[in-house]
């Protein structure tokens, strides 16, 4: 039985096309998925992700748990402040990619992806150990939503007398939105600036209909999942189950931003340690198709006439109109212009390395 | 051509796979369905096969993607290449704009004519489209 989130008769009263994700009936798409991938780049998109999970930390050794179980320095946040991280098991291998929200010195909440949401509070419930905290498997209290767009202020802004300059990039707010009780974050997954809304389930359905009434003149669309995929692609963003898992190590990822060795012991910090000496034998890479034929999530790469890597995330980027992804490769073929071949069903393709991300907004205001 | 507004027009012959055929003795269009496309969304890239290739009844002959994901194109009726819409490659849209008109794929000489009998109607196929979405 797939679980549903608060929203499921909103997004079926309005004709979303439902799909099987992560064991959750999600949308996939409502009016378009490349309408609504422009409408984030150009407007405004709302999308429902609720079936993420939350997993509270609460008590006087929060911090010590959240050190000890995220490979970022949660010690450097301050009250609202927001990270991204990773959690990796004793081998460094990723267990999730998360945002770790600092409510207070002895109040942690997690946000993590809904295919983990069980296994991850496990995880981290079974590292607390003896120490002064208590875990909480919240998911199924809350909805979250994501509003992104270069208008999603400007929207939001008309729900609420908080201003919403103030909350900088990855930091967050207790906020009344329409008089509903919510914590906002400048955060999101699509490269665009936005907020991230949590709130409680029982509300989410209200705030759903408000802001995309409010949102209708400024353009702004529902969003499903399709959207959201090519969206943080065309960012870069790191998709867990595709980009990385139990395989593969953050620093082959590309994140070692979030990987913090000096600040103390962590999960999977010893093997993460030699790995960094031993050096990178693979990197996960952006690289362009130079061809018409979109390259697909498990197609090989070849360098020479040898298959060297797999593609972990591609596609069409309907923003950029270039077939992109990313795909993990030997550190030695890793630079911004390598030539490469995708193997697109049974047919070598040239491709070659990129910088990523492969969009980078305009950021006016940061 | 004719019927555009269709959705399913009544001269066609279609697939459980949803290609359609327009058949006229031994040689044949054939595309994907208005359905068809709509489900697909946005396309985006359509790969098809060369004059002169073979191919049975319900092999694949080509995919046509959209910017989520590809889907194979199957024969539907055994057969020879003998045209190809090339005009696809530059134009791959012309699939969601005028899937039995400027999207035609391929058209093929028919090995067996009768093949085409065994093919669902324009109501039949309606019907199917129903009983899937149904499901």
């Amino acid at each position: 039985m797939l679980k549903r989130t608060p929203l499921y008769e909103a997004h079926v009263s309005i004709g979303a096309r439902m799909v099987d994700f992560a064991g959750w009936e999600m949308p996939v798409q409502y009016s378009g998925h490349v309408r609504e991938h422009m409408a984030v780049r150009e407007a405004a998109g709302l999308f429902d992700v609720s079936h993420m999970g939350e997993v509270e930390i609460r008590g006087t050794d929060a911090l010590a748990l959240v050190q000890h179980v995220t490979t970022n320095d949660a010690s450097k946040l301050e009250d609202n402040q927001v990270q991204y991280s990773t959690m990796t098991n004793l081998e460094g291998g990723v267990i999730d990619d998360l945002l770790v929200y600092r409510i207070n010195a002895e109040y942690f909440l997690l946000i993590v992806n809904a295919g983990g949401a069980d296994s991850d509070f496990k995880w981290i419930e079974g590292h607390a150990g003896m120490l002064n905290v208590e875990v909480h498997n919240t998911s199924d209290a809350f909805a979250l939503l994501a509003l992104q767009g270069p208008r999603a202020e400007r929207v939001l802004q008309q729900l609420t007398d908080h201003m919403l300059d103030r909350i900088p990039y990855y930091w967050s707010q207790r906020v009344l939105v329409d008089r509903v009780d919510c914590r906002v974050s400048r955060t999101g997954y699509t490269g665009e600036d936005g907020f991230e809304i949590l709130c409680h389930a029982a509300h989410a359905q209200h705030l759903w209909n408000r802001l995309l009434v409010t949102g209708h003149d400024r353009g702004l669309l529902p969003c499903g999942l399709a959207a959201r995929n090519t969206l943080r692609l065309e960012a870069a963003y790191r998709l867990y189950g595709h980009d990385m898992d139990e395989t593969t190590t953050p620093l082959e990822a590309g994140l070692g931003w979030v990987v913090k060795l000096a600040k103390g012991d962590f999960s999977g910090r010893d093997a993460l340690v030699r790995q960094k000496q031993e050096g990178l034998k693979r990197k996960l890479v952006g690289f362009e198709v130079l061809d018409r034929a979109p390259a697909r999530d498990g197609y090989p790469v070849v360098i020479g006439d040898k298959e060297a890597g797999m593609v972990t995330s591609g596609s069409p980027a309907p923003f950029l109109k270039k077939n992109i992804g990313l795909a993990y490769l030997p550190t030695a073929h890793t630079k911004a212009g390598t030539d490469l071949l995708v193997s697109i069903r049974g047919r070598n393709v040239p491709a070659r390395v990129v910088e990523t991300p492969f969009y980078k907004r305009n950021r006016q205001f940061d | 051509m004719e019927n555009k507004m269709a959705n399913t027009p009544e001269d066609l012959n279609y697939t459980k796979d949803h290609e359609w055929v327009r058949a006229k003795g031994d040689e044949a269009t054939v595309g994907i369905t208005d359905h068809a496309q709509n489900q697909l969304g946005d396309v985006v890239y359509v790969e098809l096969p060369k004059v002169g290739d073979k191919f049975e009844a319900s092999e694949s002959f080509g995919s046509v993607e959209s910017v989520k994901a590809v889907s194979e194109i199957y024969m539907p009726v055994s057969g020879t290449v003998i045209e190809v819409n090339n005009s696809l490659a530059d134009t791959p849209e012309h699939v969601n704009e005028d899937p039995y008109g400027e999207g035609w794929m391929i058209r093929i000489k028919i090995d067996n004519p009768a093949q085409v009998d065994a093919l669902l109607t324009s109501i039949e196929y309606e019907d199917y489209i129903k009983e899937e979405a149904a499901e």
